[in-house]
């Protein structure tokens, strides 16, 4: 049953069209891919001429969040999670993306908009496994 | 390294792309757990919110992958202000990829939260965000240490 309540289609849409620009831009102008794990990564390796641009990809995000923060005063979400299930899902994450070569943004945007047989592959296990993991642990 | 204008157009549209992108995660509200929970809870009252961020930042980057990109590196050029496209060359459905994803998935439905929304959400300078991105590097840095 879907939960109208809930649904925001309209900011849904305008949303994600603008991860799609700023996916677009980054690989049409840069040459890079906007795969936020593969980003985060290289931020634990020494800075050097060839990362640089993950810090400043980085940066831009945080400046972005303080911005959309502010205009729209949003409020820090909340975590209903425990501290323990933070911890093992925050270690999942990281080791996950990590072995599987990316997350949402990498594989899920990115990875299936070059039609990449790897990237949809990879897109629909993790949402079967999502919805497993969730369906197991609400 | 020199600055030259084309470097400079590199990062200011590097540093652009970053604030678009969080913004998008934003307004999509996708930087909210309980979003993303409301989308994989299939049992339940399902939000199909996601599908639909997906759905619009698949079809912009698509389209313009297509129209834009593809040609280019058909035609051997270079991106805009590089040297190079930077694309992944593994084409190979191995194991570390079932097992990275199902183990990414896994993680992801325990708390809602990914790579993306959980740089976005450091600056409310939450406690449990907090935790979770340091857990994160720690598993993507155990990850790489067991690889090598």
């Amino acid at each position: 049953m879907i939960d109208y309540a809930h649904f925001t289609p309209l900011s849904a849409l305008l949303g994600g069209s603008l991860i799609g620009l700023a996916s677009l831009l980054l690989l049409l102008v840069n040459g890079r891919i906007s795969g936020i794990s593969g980003i985060t990564g290289q931020l634990m390796n020494k800075p050097s001429p060839s990362n640089y641009w993950s810090w400043v990809f980085i940066a831009g995000m945080l400046v972005g969040a303080v911005v959309g923060v502010s205009a729209n005063n949003l409020t820090a979400p909340e975590i209903d999670s425990s501290w323990l299930a933070v911890i093992v899902s925050g270690l999942l994450v990281g080791a996950g993306t990590k072995i599987g070569s990316g997350c949402t943004s990498g594989h899920g945007v990115c990875g299936i908009g070059r039609l990449s047989v790897r990237s949809i592959v990879a897109t629909l296990t993790f949402l079967v496994s999502g919805i497993i993991s969730l369906y197991l642990t609400k | 390294m020199t600055f030259t204008p084309r470097n400079l157009f590199f990062y200011i549209t590097v540093f652009f792309s970053g604030t678009l992108f969080a913004i998008g995660l934003q307004i999509s509200s996708m930087v909210e757990p309980s979003k993303v929970k409301g989308f994989l809870d299939i049992s339940g009252a399902w939000d199909p919110s996601l599908a639909l961020v997906l759905f619009s930042a698949l079809s912009v980057f698509s389209i313009g992958f297509a129209l834009l990109i593809k040609p280019r590196i058909a035609q051997n050029k270079p991106p805009i202000a590089s040297d190079k496209f930077h694309l992944p060359a593994a084409k190979e459905i191995d194991k570390p990829l079932i097992l990275g994803a199902v183990m990414f998935g896994a993680g992801w439905g325990i708390a809602g939260l990914c790579p993306g929304p959980t740089i976005v959400n450091l600056v409310h300078m939450d406690a449990k965000i907090l935790i979770f991105f340091i857990t994160m590097l720690l598993g993507m840095k155990i990850a790489q240490t067991l690889k090598t």
